[in-house]
Order: C-alpha cells, then sequence, then structure tokens
C-alpha cells in the first residue's frame, strides 16, 4: 500500500474526476493549511511519485517539475534549461523518460512518476548510482540526476546494451562536464552487474 | 522553501474526456482558446510569455485519439499518439518504415516519448524572430525581421517566401505527405479530411498559420494508405548536432519499383520553405526511368528549381540538391 503523504481529507473526491469534463476554478482555491505548496493553489493534484501517493496544490498551469520541487519537495530532478533543451528534469513516466519541465503536472496524473531519489533500493544505490560513483561520471552532478533516470530506463528494458544504444538513450541528457566518456563506461559496468544479478 | 517565479501567465484549464466537449470549449473561447497535447511547443510558448492564452484545453484525456488501427488496407493513427508509440508500433515498422525513420529522428528519446503526433504537425515554427515574440508579420506585425540586410537566416528558408521566411520544422510532415496520408480534422460543423500535402499551408495563404486548422478545430487522424506500403523509402536529416537538432533540411522519398523501373514516387522536404514542400517536377522526372545513377542526378538537378536564398543559407541549395539526389538511388535509409 503506497502512503498516502501530503493529504487534503476534504478535497478527497477530487481524485474521482476523472470522465467529466471540469474547469479547474471550479475546484477548492486554498490548500489545506500546513500544505506544502507555497505558490497559489488553484486545484488539488494527486500524483504517484515512487510509490508514493501525493495530493498538492497547484495552479493550473504548473509543470511536473514544479510540482516535484516546490510542491513536495523532491530537489533531485533539476531545473536545467527549464524547456526542453537539456534533460536535467528528466523523471520516468511509467518508465519512460520524460522532461518534467515542459509536462503540464495535470497530465501526470495518469501515470506513475520515478525520479532520481527513487533509483535506491532503501539505503541501497541502484547498480548505475554505484558505478557513477566508482567511474567518476559526475563532476558538478548537475545533470547526473536525469542521466541516471535515462539509464535506468534502458536498463530496465535492455541489460546488454551496446555502446551505440547506451549514446542513443542517453542523447537527450547533456552534461557539459564530463565529455561523456566516462558515462557511457559507468552505465556499460552497471549493465555488466546486472547481468550478474546484481540487485 | 523556494520562492517560486510563476513563469506562466495563469490560464483556465479544462480536461475533456471526450471530443465533443473539447470542440466545444474550443468554440467557446475561440482565438482565446489553446489545444494542449504533449506541451512541448505549448509551454515553450507559454514561459515566454509570447502567447497568452484565456483557456488550454487539454486533449490527453481523450483516448479516441490515441493509438494505430486498421484503416481499410492502411492504418490510421490518433493524432495523440506519442512519437515513440508510432516508432515502436509493428505496422508502422512493417509496412511505413518511413514514417518510422521521421519519427526517430525527432528531438530526443524524452521528447518522442512525451511528443504526439499531432502535435509534431501542428507544431509551429522555430524562427527564433518570431519565438522571441518581435512583432514580425508572422506574429501580426508588419516586417520581417529574418529576411533584414543584417539578419541571421542560416535556419530559414529558401523557397516558398512570401514575407515571411520561416521553415517548418517537422520531420514527421515530409514522410506523411510521401506516404501519400489525409488528415482527418474536427470542427464544430462536423470532419473535413485533406491531404497531407494540402494541410500544410505557406505565408501566402495565411501568415499567421502554419497548417489549414481554423481556431476550435483539432486534427483527431492520420490515414495512411496502402498505396506505398513497403515501397523503398529514404528518408535523410541534416542537423548540425545529431541529437535534439531541428533539420537544416530533410527529405523523404518513397518509390514503387519494378524490374529495376521507377513506376511512381513521391518525394517531400522539409526545413526549406515555410511548409513541406512535395516536389511533384522530381516526381515527374524520375517516373518510368530506371533506378540508377543518371536518374537520381536528373531528379536532384530540378529539386532546386525557383530556390531563392537568403544572404546567409545559400548551402540549403546545394545541401537539397544533393538529398534529393542520395534519396533517388534506390538504396533505402
Ligand atoms: C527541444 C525540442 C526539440 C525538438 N526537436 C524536434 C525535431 O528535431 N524535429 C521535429 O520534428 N520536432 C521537434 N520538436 C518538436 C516536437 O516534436 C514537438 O514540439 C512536439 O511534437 C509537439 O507535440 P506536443 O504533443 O508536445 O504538442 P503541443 O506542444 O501540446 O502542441 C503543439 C501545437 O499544436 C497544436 N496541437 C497539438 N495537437 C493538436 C491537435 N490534435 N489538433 C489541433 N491542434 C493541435 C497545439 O495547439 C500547439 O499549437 C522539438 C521540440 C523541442 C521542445
Ligand atoms: S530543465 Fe527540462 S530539459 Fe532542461
Ligand atoms: S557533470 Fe556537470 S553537467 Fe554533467
Amino acid at each position: 500500500m503506497p502512503t498516502l503523504l501530503t493529504a487534503f481529507p476534504d478535497f478527497r473526491q477530487l481524485s474521482d474526476r476523472r470522465g467529466r469534463p471540469w474547469r479547474t476554478s471550479d475546484r477548492p482555491s486554498t490548500p489545506a493549511p500546513g500544505s506544502a505548496h507555497v505558490g497559489q493553489g488553484n486545484g488539488v493534484v494527486r500524483l504517484k511519485v515512487n510509490g508514493d501517493v501525493y495530493e498538492v496544490g497547484v495552479p493550473e498551469h504548473y509543470t511536473l517539475l514544479e510540482t516535484l520541487r516546490y510542491g513536495i519537495g523532491l530537489t533531485g530532478s533539476k531545473q536545467g534549461c527549464d524547456k526542453g533543451d537539456c534533460g536535467a528534469c528528466t523523471v520516468l513516466a511509467d518508465g519512460h523518460p520524460i522532461l518534467s519541465c515542459i509536462t503540464p503536472v495535470w497530465e501526470a496524473e495518469a501515470f506513475e512518476v520515478r525520479t532520481v531519489e527513487g533509483l535506491a533500493d532503501g539505503t541501497r544505490p541502484h547498480p548505475v548510482q554505484d558505478e557513477f560513483d566508482l567511474n567518476g561520471a559526475a563532476q558538478c552532478g548537475f545533470c547526473t540526476p536525469g542521466i541516471l533516470c535515462s539509464a535506468v530506463a534502458l536498463l530496465d528494458r535492455n541489460q546488454s546494451p551496446t555502446r551505440d544504444e547506451i549514446r542513443e538513450a542517453l542523447s537527450g541528457n547533456l552534461c557539459r562536464c564530463t565529455g561523456y566518456t566516462k558515462i557511457y563506461d559507468a552505465v556499460e559496468a552497471a549493465a555488466g552487474r546486472l547481468r550478474e544479478g546484481a540487485p | 522553501m523556494a520562492v517560486i517565479r510563476d513563469m506562466i501567465p495563469a490560464f483556465e484549464l479544462f480536461q475533456p474526456t471526450t471530443l465533443q466537449d473539447a470542440l466545444a470549449l474550443l468554440a467557446e473561447y475561440g482565438d482565446e482558446g489553446w489545444a494542449l497535447a504533449g506541451g512541448l511547443d505549448s509551454f515553450d510558448w507559454f514561459k515566454d510569455r509570447v502567447k497568452r492564452p484565456t483557456a488550454v484545453v487539454d486533449l490527453a484525456g481523450i483516448e479516441s485519439l490515441r493509438g494505430v488501427r486498421p484503416w481499410g488496407d492502411g492504418i490510421e493513427i490518433g493524432a495523440m499518439t506519442t512519437l515513440t508509440d508510432v516508432i515502436e508500433n509493428e505496422d508502422v515498422q512493417s509496412r511505413y518504415g518511413l514514417l518510422r525513420e521521421a519519427a526517430s529522428h525527432v528531438a530526443t528519446p524524452q521528447i518522442r516519448n512525451a511528443g504526439t503526433l499531432g502535435g509534431n504537425l501542428c507544431q509551429d515554427t522555430r524562427c527564433w524572430y518570431y519565438r522571441s515574440g518581435w512583432p514580425c508579420y508572422r506574429a501580426g506585425g508588419n516586417t520581417c525581421y529574418a529576411s533584414a540586410r543584417e539578419a541571421m537566416n542560416r535556419e530559414h528558408c529558401v523557397m516558398g517566401a512570401r514575407r515571411c521566411v520561416a521553415v517548418n520544422p517537422s520531420d514527421v510532415a515530409p514522410a506523411l505527405i510521401a506516404l501519400d496520408a489525409q488528415m482527418v480534422i474536427a470542427g464544430r460543423r462536423g470532419e473535413r479530411v485533406v491531404d497531407a500535402e494540402d494541410f500544410f499551408i505557406g505565408p501566402a495563404i495565411d501568415i499567421t498559420r502554419m497548417t489549414v486548422l481554423k481556431p476550435g478545430e483539432v486534427l483527431t487522424s492520420v490515414r495512411i494508405p496502402p498505396d506505398y506500403a513497403g515501397a523503398t523509402f529514404y528518408f535523410e536529416k541534416v542537423r548540425d548536432r545529431q541529437s535534439w537538432d531541428f533539420a537544416l533540411a530533410a527529405v523523404a522519398t518513397a518509390m514503387v519499383t519494378s524490374g529495376g523501373n521507377i513506376q511512381r514516387a513521391r518525394v517531400a522536404v522539409n526545413g526549406v520553405a515555410p511548409y513541406p514542400v512535395r516536389l511533384e517536377n522530381v516526381e515527374r522526372v524520375v517516373a518510368g526511368r530506371p533506378v540508377s545513377e543518371e536518374t537520381a542526378e536528373a531528379g536532384g538537378a530540378v529539386a532546386t528549381d525557383g530556390a531563392k536564398p537568403l544572404r546567409h543559407n545559400d548551402y540549403k541549395v546545394a545541401l537539397l540538391e544533393n538529398l534529393v539526389r542520395r534519396s533517388l538511388r534506390g538504396t533505402e535509409a
């Protein structure tokens, strides 16, 4: 059972509104006291993130990234260009990498979100995270959360990727520090560990 | 908590689940309304505060607009199908490889996972003068900054200009024209179907729009007939970087050959005009000829008839000629 982390008990019925057209202004306009949200709430969005369910008050024009960072407080996903041009905000939607900076948050109710915070298994890092560390694949680290998400999406469906497949899978993530070689090395090494049955 | 700098002017959001509701909302708001698909182009405009719709109608909840289904002996693809779902569809892979190739050249994996077929076809031009909010012809003003004497116009058009010199950025559009696809459009007064090549319009017809869609209309699906299924396909896109970049020029060619002769061919290019261009003169020149270097030369030679480069983009003329020639050699790409 996922835990409901930011609850607005009075607004619970809102999650049943799928199936009928609605306007955001019909929704309660003030988030409950104690909400993690700091902006002007125009509605409550219900998101599944890393196995937990969150209900967060947000304005209708919010992106998924803004909701993750400023509504929920998951700041692992980075706000780089905020325009779809860098990949730093990459998160997984039902396992597929997308750019959260340019995803309308209300569309994100339709899928499960996984962010860099949700890659580790409890306190044990994902093999890709480990290998990034061991291979020196992060320098400033700003691109790293997004790249880890793209890499995990690749390794979830292909544990023996060729170098070209790795390059293709990471082609939507810019890194201005490393020159990419060590990043590809790390993903290759992680693939090896996963093939050997690493958890 | 961080202080939020709200980037986007507020709008009213609607999430209808039926096409009828969406059409009613878009009709109600007219010019003030905005259809939202994956949001990649839309949110770019909103964040720049250049486009400020009062009402945004999100099409994502309308299930009937999603998916690939048979249509006679061809296929019909819902406008809200993501580019990744188009690329991974078995029918598209086995019979319409040209569309698969074109869609997989769009941007990056993340953008293909969220960007829809309809959004890719309806996307606005990327001319940076226009995108930056300059009051050019396309934005309702009375000048074109990109064709001014000192303008940077390396990415702009070499044909089809009329006051505006921006190009259509879609990689998928020329592939659909080469496959002789049809666009299904729904409006308050019912449905109309237009050929892919007529769906896109240039500034001579309406300088403020990229397609025939009027405010309030929705592209519901794309139909691809069987005529060019399994033909010899060629798609090539030239860009400055191998990822992320829009095309400097792209070519999509479908050829049906028999006994080493080209029976019929359809050739379309993009990135060179304000709309994707079907090169009928090339098609006429090569039809009935053997698949050969001479035929490819002859086709390439007429590809740029009437081209008028700007100050910084004459390279596009040679580029286009070469791309068209390569697309006619009978080798697949
Ligand atoms: C960084 C970046 C790089 C890109 N590179 C490329 C590239 O190399 N090649 C390429 O081809 N594209 C590229 N694109 C464009 C991208 O593919 C499109 O922006 C995207 O497909 C738009 O689709 P969307 O589903 O996000 O639509 P949206 O952004 O939501 O919509 C785009 C426009 O189409 C209208 N619209 C959408 N669907 C419909 C419909 N069914 N009926 C009527 N109107 C509709 C919307 O009102 C809006 O005006 C790039 C985009 C970005 C952000
Ligand atoms: S922050 Fe989303 S792509 Fe740059
Ligand atoms: S490590 Fe600095 S951008 Fe990649």
